[in-house]
């Protein structure tokens, strides 16, 4: 398994600054500057590489600064042409330190200052950087100017910094500079490849490295470099080269094969067919991890209704509006810390216990009144979401508001080629485990959930042996809408959120504690896995749409034969 | 004439008689004209809500999947007034306007004979009245009731919206069908064709309320009700509950059809969102605001709410939710019986005790 | 039984004689005219010609709608209000009259006749989905209202009673494909047409595809692809966009409404799709839709309209200066965060125009204006002099391509030289070439005889 960082990431201050600082007083011998080992290495087969076109920029150069320096204040050029040929500059000096300013500029962080240089911006602490020593630059040389990238800079930039990049003394970094050059990219520089290839010691960046060759040498005039070409490919199961290698097993339209090899139209032809077959098993596991973050997420939404309506029979329809609660908690909380990298954390206390206040509060006021009417709690729940909504939208807007992902939870995991799994949906998964776990704790393993179980199962009894029920329901009430929240905090880091947000999963909701049977937890789990995996396996068939129709027809045939659902129990609800 | 005082004491058939001389005759006189399809409209509610009623006040069953039924009834009206008019949408196509955006070049098989108004209304009638057969036989014969046929019946709403929101299903997808001319060669935009609409509505309106009320006053009427009170116990007396279930639930599912047939040309558009959970959730609620097991009382509620909120998002456009919000939880809390409840409770009068004496004698349970 | 039965019946003839005798009543009070003929209803004049004028605003103010009409609302509002403070039009106050048809379409209709017949508005500013425009039409058409619609919409419409202030698809949806086939788009020669099911996406798509065909690419190469609404699970959507991706350079047109464009975008941002390798442009993604979402998956992805809050021109300037102090005025939800979009340009120029025709006609009767809005002039905030074509109802607007930028605006990179006429029906569509409004005659006839709508010239001639 790979760690493949997102846009965010990659995009990240990877700090020439931070390099030059540690190592301060770094002179040495080409053009007066002394690299690291493998900073030279880099810059030697960049030159040979890419020498044709760089040369006349080479050859006008003074010390290797100045033109660096030139070449970095050139990004801030006002024409986007200009900009593009000091991208090529750079590329052709090959100098690692002019990824923070490449970096910059993707970014759009790049700013150029009244006196004609190119600066970095960082965001984070608000200062104005210089790009080469990543030192704070005081007093600011104001009024800046914005560079604004377009993507057909960007496109321009992401090979250059990405061959800048291959020297980065994280495999991280290098993996992603890796895999954008065998994407594609600028990869007409197969020296430099080459080069990294041969000083590589880990073995992901060795294998998006082979790969990114083997898609230069698939051009290359030398039949049995293609079929090395080709073999690395099959054995790769790389999606990416399926048209390719159609391409080559097929026949232009003059009759004639497009490969004029017999021996390389063999290999091409397994090659894709191990590519076919790869991407086949591929696309099951994807499937079933889908199918499993949608679980997750199906689970939290009805992880509060499964203690609410399971334990104390009462049909919340407001239930969707505590997770919409919980969301909002969530924005409130990373509005108030200014998108402190740990918002997340602190929201999730803050979800759970301001939901399960306005739960306790619900139940003390109106449901407590309802409960030997269920049918009831209904409609006046009914009436309550819509109270909800109106505030929420009264308060924050109509608008949806917007909730940052974390940092921390950008990008995702590369479990095969072309199958990503979020973070953020993998931590989902990992935060419902968490919370289904200590609910089941809370009901199965301490005096409150032995109180709770006792009430469900006989309120009289419960109550003539000291019980206080009432207090019981509150408490129960509370939890429910307190998990809800606790809903809404992951439900958030997924999709919108907006005054709506929970009408689109109480249904779902009711589905999976139906379908699991009424009161009981495990059933609630099954039927949520259950429920997603089958969905996502559906889904390419049928369609999203009919996948989801056929669940729903499924789930309303299953309850006509068995009425009580999957883990049958006696509470409350009477079925 | 025994079965008709059965029915309806004296006074209460004169009540009733005056209150359609009211709706029939007195508002079409006097209503502005922008009023009259609104009425319509509540009209049409009105019948919904008996259908409702007849399910959840006299059988027990909350169903949340009237508004699938009430909206195929639309369907099928709406699938008559678009082949009526073909080829004179904006494409000057014979296929509704929909199909051609979809570049489909004939009518799919289940739109063939609704250019006859005859088929058309019997389809719209008979198509949800099957649906509700086959589903209500599933669902009684295992023996689902309270929440959980709740719950099933909202899954097939839910299941039927998102069917209909496709638009390759073939009968508009989002926008539905609308943009709609003529009924029976009357044009729909003419004032005069509005009020003969209005009047159908109220004379399905009363004509749905007596059968009602002759059903509930029958001998199978009764035994219904038995069974919502005790299943158990009149299953042991030799009734079949599920054949008197099923009966009542397909009936009530026809007549929430016919409301809808008769909204649709009112109102001059159909589309899913007709159907979506929500809408079967705020029929339940006419029902209970106005008072369950009381027919009466169930139109009365779906009118004030209806009413209310015609109002209220034109008098208070951004508290209105506030309002019918506050509505729905005490009408529950405080009237459990609804407003007849309410009524014959506070006001002993002889009016009200008339109208009271529309309820039935034992309190429904939930 | 029996006699209960005839006594149902009874009751039953008697309803029905009642309700026959009220029916001629009624007829008799009101004569119908001949069924198919013109409904020649005079439009309502405000009852007291000194009294205010009142204005109709139609905008969904709660319901799945809420999220992007309510602005609209408050932006018109804004309008009358500026309006109003410089004399109001023919020296009279604007009145504005807010309704919430809650994003239920038969709700639309219902608050349109209420607001004509009942408001006795002059003028209605409206409606944002395509289905609430349908659903409202024959009621404008019926009571002859006016209808100002301020949103990009499918187009394949053109009605007397509805002037159009959004992009229609050559306004939109075709430069943006042409920009992304162009060098500087980045080449695409393999399209995904992805949009929420609904009849604005199908349309916008469907032309598209008949345009693509014209600039030679195959239907192998085009993908189309529909969720349902408030889909919000774009997993298996996104890998399938990355297989289909593979081997040529692809690009993405969406039309995803609303609430899936967040799970949509931030499923490209996890599975490693970068504006570079396959770049979006959507065509419903505007700063309001911005605001509530983490941008920074999104940097990079394109968007196609006529406005864009980023656009540098004094008029924008003081229209942005205006919104942001009314903003702050009234308190709204979201203070110094609100921005500005095109459609709530489009609402802006709608009014201005409006109240410059009634000036010009000296009325605010429907046919005087109408006839009056057609050629109406507006320096607009997106920089240019727009004009209203007074022969189908729809601006003459420019066209601006904008990359999403980390802060929620847009950074313009493409944009026509001026403003650029709409095609109400696209000459892409075989059907559709030289279609024109139904209530346009292509011969000057003066004071008609003939029926106002009768067969529509452009249709025999397409056919």
């Amino acid at each position: 398994m790979r760690k493949l960082h997102g846009g965010e990431v990659r995009y990240a201050e990877w700090g020439i600054g931070r390099q030059v600082n540690s190592r301060p007083n770094n002179l040495g011998h080409v053009n007066g500057v002394r690299l690291a080992h493998w900073q030279r290495r880099l810059l030697t087969s960049v030159m040979v590489a890419v020498a044709a076109t760089a040369l006349p920029a080479l050859a006008q150069a003074g010390p290797l600064e100045d033109s660096l320096t030139e070449a970095i204040d050139g990004l801030g050029a006002a024409s986007d042409d200009k900009i593009n040929e000091s991208i090529g500059k750079l590329g052709a000096l090959g100098d690692p330190r002019a990824i923070a300013a490449l970096d910059a500029l993707c970014d759009e962080r790049l700013r150029v200052g009244t006196d004609g240089h190119a600066y970095v911006w960082d965001s984070k602490t608000r200062d104005l950087r210089s790009p080469l020593t990543g030192q704070v630059v005081n007093p600011e040389p104001r009024p800046l100017k914005e560079v604004e990238v377009s993507n057909e800079i960007r496109r321009v930039a992401f090979p250059v910094l990405a061959q800048l990049k291959l020297g980065s003394p994280d495999a991280a970094v290098r993996l992603a500079a890796a895999q954008e050059l065998s994407n594609g990219g600028s990869a007409e520089a197969p020296a430099l490849l080459r080069g990294a290839l041969a000083r590589e010691h880990d073995s992901n960046v060795r294998e998006a490295l082979t790969l990114a060759i083997a898609r230069v040498d698939l051009g290359s005039a030398d039949a049995s470099a293609r079929l090395a070409a080709l073999e690395v490919i099959g054995k790769s199961g790389d999606d990416d080269f399926l048209s390719t290698l159609q391409q080559i097993v097929g026949q232009g339209a003059d009759g004639k094969p497009n490969e004029p090899d017999p021996r390389v139209r063999a290999a091409a032809a397994r090659a894709r067919n191990a590519v076919i077959s790869h991407q086949r098993v591929v696309g099951f596991v994807g499937d079933l991890l889908h199918g499993l973050s949608l679980a997750s997420v199906l689970l939290f939404a009805a992880l509060g209704l499964a203690v609410t309506f399971g334990l104390l029979g009462v049909i919340n329809m407001a239930h969707g509006e505590m997770l919409m609660l919980g969301a909002y908690a969530t924005y409130t909380v990373q509005t108030a810390m200014h998108g402190s990298r740990f918002n997340l954390l602190v929201a999730i206390p803050v979800a759970f216990l301001s939901t399960a206040l306005v739960g306790v509060l619900l139940e003390r006021t109106i449901i407590r009144h309802l409960y030997k009417r269920p049918l009831e709690t209904l409609l006046a729940t009914w009436g309550i979401s819509l109270g909800l909504i109106q505030t929420v939208r009264l308060i924050f807007g109509a608008q949806n508001v917007s909730v940052a992902n974390p940092d921390w939870l950008a990008g995702g995991l590369q479990i095969a080629h072309g199958l990503v799994l979020p973070w953020t949906r993998i931590a989902v998964v990992g935060f419902v485990i968490v919370v289904a776990v200590a609910v089941w704790f809370i009901l199965q393993r301490t005096r409150f959930g032995l109180e709770v179980r006792a009430v469900t199962q006989n309120r009289a009894m419960a109550a003539c042996i000291g019980i206080p029920t009432k207090r019981v329901d509150a408490l129960v009430f509370g939890l429910g809408s307190g998990i809800a929240g606790l809903g809404g905090v992951a439900l958030s880091q997924l999709g919108n959120v907006g005054p709506e947000l929970g009408q689109s999963y109480i249904i779902d909701s009711f589905m999976v504690v139906v379908l699991g049977g009424v009161g009981r937890l495990a059933g609630a789990v099954a039927a949520a896995l259950g429920l997603g995996v089958v969905n996502k396996l559906l889904e390419p068939l049928a369609g999203a749409v009919l996948g989801k129709i056929a669940i729903l027809v499924f789930v309303i045939l299953f309850i006509q034969r068995r009425p009580q659902g999957m883990f049958a129990i006696k509470g409350r609800v009477e079925a | 004439m025994e079965r008709l005082r059965e029915i309806h004491s004296p006074r209460a058939w004169m009540l009733l008689g005056g209150a359609a001389l009211l709706i029939a005759v007195v508002i079409p006189l006097v209503a502005p004209e922008y009023m009259v399809p609104l009425l319509g409209k509540f009209l049409c509610f009105g019948i919904a809500a008996l259908a409702m009623d007849l399910v959840w006040g006299y059988a027990g069953i909350l169903s949340l999947g009237h508004g699938l039924f009430f909206a195929l009834g639309g369907y099928g009206m709406g699938m008559y007034l678009m082949r009526v008019i073909a080829g004179e949408g904006v494409y000057r196509s014979n296929l509704p306007d929909f199909m051609v955006f979809l570049d489909w070049k004939q009518l799919p098989w289940y739109w063939h004979g609704f250019q006859s108004f005859p088929f058309a209304m019997v389809m719209s009638l008979v198509a949800p009245g099957l649906l509700a057969l086959v589903f209500g036989w599933f669902m009684f014969r295992s023996r689902i009731r309270g929440v959980y046929l709740s719950i099933v019946t909202q899954a097939l709403t839910y299941a039927a919206t998102l069917f209909f929101f496709q638009n390759a299903a073939g009968f508009g997808g989002n926008n539905g069908l609308t943009d709609f001319k003529r009924i029976l060669g009357a044009s729909l935009h003419d004032p005069a064709t509005r009020k003969i609409l209005y009047l159908a509505s109220a004379i399905a309106l009363f004509g749905t309320y007596l059968l009602c009320r002759f059903v509930v006053t029958s001998r199978l009427g009764r035994v219904v009700t038995a069974v919502r009170d005790a299943e158990l116990k009149s299953r042991f007396c030799g009734y079949e509950s599920t054949n008197f279930k099923l009966f009542i639930w397909t009936l009530s599912a026809i007549l929430c059809a016919l409301a809808g047939a008769l909204y649709v040309p009112q109102v001059g558009i159909i589309n899913p969102s007709e159907m979506q959970p929500s809408n079967s959730i705020e029929m339940a609620i006419w029902v209970a605001v106005g008072g369950r097991g009381t027919l009466g009382g169930a139109v009365l509620g779906a009118w004030l709410v209806n009413g209310g909120k015609s109002w209220l998002t034109a008098a208070l456009p951004s508290a209105w939710l506030y309002a019918l919000g506050a509505l729905f939880v005490a009408v529950t809390l405080f009237l459990p019986n609804g407003l007849v409840g309410l009524g014959s409770k506070l006001f002993r009068s002889k009016l009200v005790r008339s109208v009271g004496r529309l309820r039935q004698p034992s309190r429904p349970p939930t | 039984m029996r006699t209960s039965f005839t006594g149902f019946r009874i009751a039953v003839l008697a309803l029905a004689a009642i309700s026959t005798v009220a029916t001629t009543a009624c007829n008799k009070e009101a004569p119908a005219p001949a069924p198919g003929a013109a409904p020649a209803v005079p439009a309502a004049p405000a009852a007291d010609d000194k009294g205010p004028i009142k204005i109709g605003i139609l905008h969904s103010l709660s319901g799945t709608m809420a999220i992007s009409e309510t602005s609209l609302k408050d932006v018109a509002l804004m309008t009358i209000e500026e309006i109003n403070a410089a004399g109001g039009v023919l020296g009279r106050k604007l009145e504005p009259v807010v309704v919430d048809p809650a994003s239920n379409w038969p709700l639309f209709a219902e608050k349109a006749r209420d607001l004509i017949q009942n408001q006795k508005v002059a003028v209605t500013f409206g409606c944002w989905t395509s289905v609430s425009r349908k659903s409202v039409l024959p009621v404008f058409e019926e009571l002859n209202g006016l209808l100002f619609y301020p949103v990009q919409y499918e187009g394949e419409e053109s009605s007397w009673n509805v002037f159009y202030t959004g992009a229609a698809p050559n306004q939109q949806a075709i430069p943006a494909v042409e920009y992304l086939m162009g060098k500087k788009g980045g080449n695409a020669k393999r399209w995904v047409l992805l949009g929420t099911d609904y009849v604005y996406p199908r349309t916008t798509n469907k032309i598209l595809r008949y345009f693509l065909h014209s600039k030679g690419v195959a239907d192998d190469d085009i993908m189309e692809k529909y969720t349902p609404f408030g889909h919000s699970d774009y997993q298996t959507i996104v890998g399938d966009i990355k297989k289909f991706a593979t081997g040529k350079r692809t690009a993405v047109v969406s039309t995803i409404n609303g609430d899936s464009n967040v799970p949509f975008y931030k499923e490209l941002g996890n599975q490693g799709i970068k504006a570079t390798d396959i770049p979006v442009v959507a065509f419903s993604v505007g700063e309001e839709e911005l605001r509530g979402i983490d941008t920074k998956p999104l940097v990079g992805q394109l968007a196609a309209w006529n406005y864009f809050e980023s656009i540098d021109n004094p008029v924008n300037k003081a229209f942005i200066d205006k919104w942001m102090a009314y903003v702050k005025k009234n308190n709204l939800p979201g203070g110094d965060k609100r921005v500005t979009n095109d459609p709530m340009e489009a609402t802006y120029i709608g009014i201005h125009m409006w109240a410059q025709a009634a000036e010009q006609a000296h009325s605010v009767n429907v046919d005087s204006v109408r006839q009056a809005v057609g050629y109406q002039h507006f320096a607009g905030p997106d920089g240019f002099d727009i004009t209203m074509d007074a022969e189908n109802h729809h601006l003459h607007k420019p066209v601006y391509i904008g990359e999403v930028k980390a802060d929620g605006q847009f950074h313009v990179v493409w944009k026509t030289d001026g403003p650029i006429k709409a095609e109400a029906w696209s000459p892409y569509i075989p059907d559709d070439k030289g279609k024109k409004a139904d209530w346009l005659y292509p011969w000057a006839c003066g004071n008609c005889t003939a029926a106002k709508f009768g067969t529509p010239s452009g249709v025999s001639a397409a056919k």
